[in-house]
């Protein structure tokens, strides 16, 4: 059980290195998303299924789901920018 | 000899995560990296409140067959005050993104750097 | 590793290296987009930055119109700025640097992990543990202490959701009366989800299938609390994904008809109140020690433990509608 736990850690802080060091944005989200419920799987073996419950939910849904709208409107921004400039 | 910091492996590693975050919202220029950055800071936090509270060999503080000693449950006070953390980061989160949106329609871009240096033309004009 | 590294440009240590001396973007390829004119300007560092010394920090912000007689300024300047960015960098590094090791050595200093005799397993927990069935009825003792001894901090919480949501509708919002010009046009876009296929088949069919098994989830989660993991936050985060699924679906045409902001705005008001004034008239009666006249019934049993199925109920519907208005906000400006 040590182990495992050890080994959950590990990838956490690896998740944790590459979400700082990947370009796209979309790609670090989706790591934010898989570092999220590898948190939700420590807190079971913490004891704490409330946390874990509440992790999976808002840490892995609906955080990330927030990351991808706001990815999405400023795409949509850019694009009307550009729309305009083309116009005028 | 036993290494302390092996030992305490979840707090180290949770100080490790804090230290990530803390660089990424020191470094990184791009807001939504910030943001993340943030967002890793808080669950390092969380991590070592509950590992604090965490009793090895020890149950789910849920009563079960009106066990109600004290050497048969884990310390439940940090998984509280984390489970309202955690609802509250989303909260703050969802806020600050809203703020990047606005600033992104205000100065087109997501830099940091030259969203102030827009802000500093503008009040100069 | 014999191979040859050719293509040194791309190799990791390099981007790392030039991440590192802030030659190199590392988001230039993602969203981060530069306006032309003001690439050949040079760029400066946070005026904001807490380590550089405030006289020099301001300088490279003060003038960045150039004119013909200010070219020998302007290259000194920038300059300036480029050893400004460096020296922030360096700095910041060494600051998170010394911040980490100053914190795993009083980590090396901790008692060891889960050890029974660790200072915070002090008589408040043994307290809460050993009266918490007696004195809230919840058999979960997270949910009891987080709902009854310290429902006040709760309370708290969720006004902090209320509030955080009232802030994202003031920033976000977009005013439809408005309509025309750039408003207009982007309501229309979010309203007909531009970059989205629109009523796809096989997200419909699995919705059909997931959303009624979520939502279910979802309100057994909430309506559980006292008697097993989850209450009012973890299940209304479920039902607040289950209902974002939902939009998602099928769009805001079948959702505007049973959650308007109105709905939203009444299902708040009327949860935080009954929170507060159920709260208050148990503090009153605690603090008096009258009898509060709530039975807390047998521990174990799905209505039981006084306050805390309605309260988990309140709290459960608040962080519900708060979640699914984060993002009918981030989608659509609107509710």
């Amino acid at each position: 059980m040590r182990l495992f736990e050890m080994i959950l850690l590990l990838s956490l802080v690896v998740c944790a290195v590459s979400v700082a060091f990947t370009r796209d944005l979309l790609t670090s989200i989706v790591i934010f998303m898989s570092y999220s419920l590898i948190m939700c799987v420590i807190w079971v073996l913490l004891q704490s299924p409330d946390l874990a419950i509440t992790e999976a939910a808002v840490g892995a849904g609906v955080t990330s789901i927030l990351f991808f709208l706001t990815l999405k409107k400023i795409r949509a921004i850019r694009k009307e920018d550009q729309d305009e400039q083309a116009k005028g | 000899m036993e290494m302390p910091l092996f030992v305490n492996m979840e707090e180290t590693v949770s100080i490790v995560l804090f230290g990530i975050g803390f660089t990424m919202l020191m470094l990184h220029r791009n807001l939504i990296k910030k943001i993340l950055g943030m967002n890793i800071m808080d669950t390092a936090v969380y991590l070592f409140l509950a590992v604090k509270g965490y009793i090895s060999g020890r149950m789910v503080p849920i009563v079960v067959d009106g066990i109600q000693d004290v050497s048969a449950y884990i310390n439940p006070v940090p998984s509280g005050l984390v489970l309202t953390g955690i609802v509250v980061s989303v909260s703050t989160t969802a806020l600050m993104l809203a703020l990047t949106i606005r600033l992104y329609e205000r100065y087109g871009s997501l830099d940091l750097d030259e969203i102030l240096m827009r802000a500093k033309e503008e009040e100069k004009i | 590793m014999s191979r040859q590294r050719d293509d040194y440009e791309n190799s990791w240590w390099r981007k790392f290296k030039g991440w590192v001396d802030g030659e190199v973007d590392l988001l230039a390829e993602g969203m981060e987009i530069r306006a032309p004119q003001m690439q050949e300007e040079g760029k400066t560092d946070k005026p904001s930055a807490p380590l550089l010394p405030s006289g020099t920090a301001e300088n490279p912000l003060r003038e960045t119109q150039p004119t013909d007689g200010q070219l020998p300024k302007i290259a000194e300047e920038r300059r300036g700025i480029r050893w400004l960015r460096r020296f922030y960098q360096v700095m910041s590094v060494f600051l998170c640097l010394s911040i980490i090791f100053v914190l795993l050595w009083t980590v090396a200093y901790l008692p060891a992990f889960g050890n029974a005799g660790n200072p915070d397993n002090n008589e408040v927990s043994a307290r809460y543990i050993e009266r918490g069935v007696q004195e809230t009825g919840a058999i979960n003792i997270v949910t009891g202490m987080i709902l009854d001894y310290r429902a006040f901090d709760t309370f708290g919480e969720s006004c902090v959701l209320f509030i955080a949501s009232c802030c994202v509708l003031v920033l976000l919002r977009i005013d439809i009366t408005e309509s025309g010009g750039r408003a207009g046009k982007r309501l229309a876009e979010s309203n007909d989800r531009l970059f989205e296929p629109k009523d796809d088949v096989i997200l419909q069919k699995c919705a059909c299938i997931l959303v009624p098994l979520i939502l279910v989830f979802g309100i057994y989660i909430v309506l559980n609390g006292h008697l097993s993991p989850g209450g009012g936050f973890s299940g209304g985060a479920v039902l607040g994904s289950g209902l974002i699924f939902y939009l998602n679906a099928f769009g805001f045409r079948k959702t505007e008809r049973f959650f308007t902001e109105k709905v939203y705005r009444r299902i708040t008001l009327c949860a935080l109140t009954f929170y507060c004034l159920a709260k208050s008239y148990s503090f009153f009666t605690g603090a008096n020690h009258l009898k509060s006249g709530i039975p807390l019934g047998t521990p174990g049993a799905i209505i039981s433990s006084g306050l805390i199925l309605p309260l988990n109920i309140c709290v459960g519907l608040v962080v519900a509608c708060t979640m699914y208005a984060f993002y009918a906000l981030f989608r659509k400006g609107g509710m």
